[in-house]
């Protein structure tokens, strides 16, 4: 029997993930907040505990988080940090 | 040049009728003499057998006799069944005859029941982009759940012939491509929508419905990504208007938003497996929501226009009462209403305001939009007192201002709730445009219904998308 393919058909490549970072001290550690409540309570925490630990942290928030977060966003954050962390929280 | 096409069939009372004709007719000139059935008819003259019945399929024969003349390769000329002086004024020549003067012709056998999808499939197959995958010694309802094409219900295989019969039920190129498909961002085309709508189950005339849902999800302002990936219960709900509802059979009527109508059921399923297939959105993927909700396999009902005494949703959204359109509603299920004692309109507004009060959460607001699908017992209250959908609206937004200190944080010993500093705030239960009332449902039962939309609506979230529905 011959059916038609219902899919996208795509074939997404296998990505290795970046490397780790080799150390906290002197990284910049990008916290994205998506726009839940709380958000800010888990991210000011973790970001006090990355300070203490010598990173350079820099906030940045989504205008909702019922989308993904809008392309200059990500470029911004993809140009301008050595990681990222992303909260969600309710 | 001028070139003279003939197609005719044996086993056709008429063209056996007129074989000395097609003689005199070649006597004249060289016709391309074309048989549905055998190779030996009309006796004596050179015969094209059309076995495969692909010249039949390629000239578009409906009927045969047919007689097609071309100037040029053009068509320009073309008449069917037998009449004695059509023929003689479109080839200019008198036959020698003293057959009847007219007869009407037969079906081509590239009507037989089935033939046209299976025509369609071989010699229109290039139109196809999809790839084809081949199966061997399996069930083929099996096929669909191997493959991770099914809602957990059984799909219809997608044969060539189904979707070239699906696609018979648009206008629209089968290449064309309506947007992208979230999560997985993926272009789709009218033919892969109508690839899915075989699986669903669709009839054809119901594809440019499954099309025009489709496109009203993928609008911006819908936010199909998010309410796809969320943990809430929420699914596309789609409610249809206007003249296609009637005309392809939906269900607005009794067990409107149950089982048991085709087209309602298989609407609404399509456009969930459109994210599943083609946008690749599936429970424990992307999709993560908690519960879920029955709407989830397929949420689609269409508004009671003609029994109404009010304007329809598509009317309200500025489309007038001629055009078809979809609705499209980020829904929960559906909670009942039962009031059986009000009689006048104020009354029932108070009972339709408290159950309203409750969705999402007594003290949720300005979170969920609602559609309140107000049934025939319902309305005859509003319709008696004269009440027009937006006196409704206006009097359960009135009823559903809510004073803070009901709402806020430890209110009723719920910690759930608003910030403290909105205790004396008054707040109303929806953002402005939340509420929205259908009607629909059979006669008997003093019973309505709430549908509940995503905790995240407007510019937060999704917004109800209406969109007009092309052939």
């Amino acid at each position: 029997m011959e059916l038609l393919d219902p899919t996208s058909e795509a074939m997404p490549e296998g990505r290795q993930p970046l490397p780790r970072l080799s150390q906290i001290d002197g990284a910049v550690i990008g916290l994205l907040d998506i726009s839940k409540p709380k958000g800010n309570v888990f991210l000011d925490r973790i970001e006090a505990l990355l300070n203490e630990q010598g990173a350079i942290t820099k906030r940045f928030r989504k205008p909702t988080f019922t989308r993904v977060a809008p392309d200059a966003l990500r470029q911004e954050i993809a140009g301008s940090c050595d990681a990222v962390l992303e909260a969600l929280a309710d | 040049m001028t070139e003279i096409t003939l197609v005719v069939k044996q086993g056709c009372e008429t063209c056996t009728l007129i074989e000395p004709i097609i003689r005199q007719i070649a006597e004249h000139f060289n016709p391309r003499v074309i048989c549905q059935d055998t190779q030996d008819f009309p006796t004596g003259l050179p015969v094209e057998f059309d076995a495969s019945l692909e010249q039949s399929y390629r000239l578009r024969i409906e009927v045969v006799p047919t007689l097609i003349i071309q100037k040029d390769g053009i068509e320009t000329s073309r008449i069917f069944g037998w009449d004695v002086a059509a023929w003689e004024a479109l080839l200019g020549i008198q036959f020698k005859s003293d057959l009847p003067k007219f007869r009407p012709g037969c079906g081509s056998k590239t009507h037989d029941p089935g033939m046209q999808e299976r025509l369609a499939a071989q010699f229109s197959g290039h139109m196809l982009a999809a790839r084809r995958l081949n199966f061997e010694n399996v069930d083929d309802i099996e096929i669909g759940y191997d493959q991770g094409w099914s809602d957990g219900l059984p799909v219809v295989p997608p044969t060539a012939e189904r979707v070239m019969r699906m696609l018979a039920g648009t206008r629209r190129q089968p290449d064309e491509i309506i947007g992208i498909v979230p999560p997985d961002f993926a272009p789709c085309s009218i033919e892969k929508i109508a690839i899915n709508a075989v699986l669903a189950g669709c009839r054809p005339e119901y594809l440019p419905v499954v099309i025009a849902a489709v496109e009203a999800v993928l609008e911006d302002q819908f936010c199909m990504h998010g309410l796809l990936a969320t943990t809430y219960f929420s699914g596309p709900m789609v409610i249809v208007n206007g003249p296609i509802s009637r005309a392809i059979g939906m269900n607005s009527g009794g067990n409107a938003l149950g089982q048991g109508n085709r087209a309602n059921a298989t609407i609404g399923r399509a456009l969930q497996l459109i994210i599943r297939n083609v946008g690749g959105g599936r429970p424990g993927g992307v999709d993560r929501s908690a519960l879920g909700n029955p709407g989830k396999y397929t949420f689609c009902f269409s508004e009671d226009e003609t029994n109404s005494c009010w304007e329809s949703l598509a009317v309200e959204k500025g489309f007038s009462s001629e055009e078809s359109t979809v609705t499209v509603f980020a829904a929960d299920g559906m909670q009942g209403l039962v009031d059986q004692k009000s009689r006048d309109p104020e009354s029932l507004c108070r009972s339709f305001a408290a159950g309203l009060r409750v969705i999402g959460h007594p003290k949720m607001v300005q979170g969920s939009d609602a559609f309140l699908v107000v049934s025939p017992e319902h309305e005859r209250i509003f319709r008696d007192a004269q009440w027009n959908k937006q006196q409704v609206k206006d009097r359960l937004l009135d009823l559903l201002m809510i004073p803070g200190e009901e709402l806020i944080q430890g209110a009723g010993g719920i910690a759930e709730g608003l910030p403290e500093k909105l205790r004396s705030a008054v707040l109303c239960k929806f953002r402005e445009g939340g509420l929205n009332i259908v009607r629909a449902g059979g006669r008997a039962g003093l019973f309505s219904a709430i549908i509940a939309g995503w905790g995240a609506s407007g510019s937060t979230g999704s917004v109800p998308v209406t969109r007009q529905i092309q052939s």
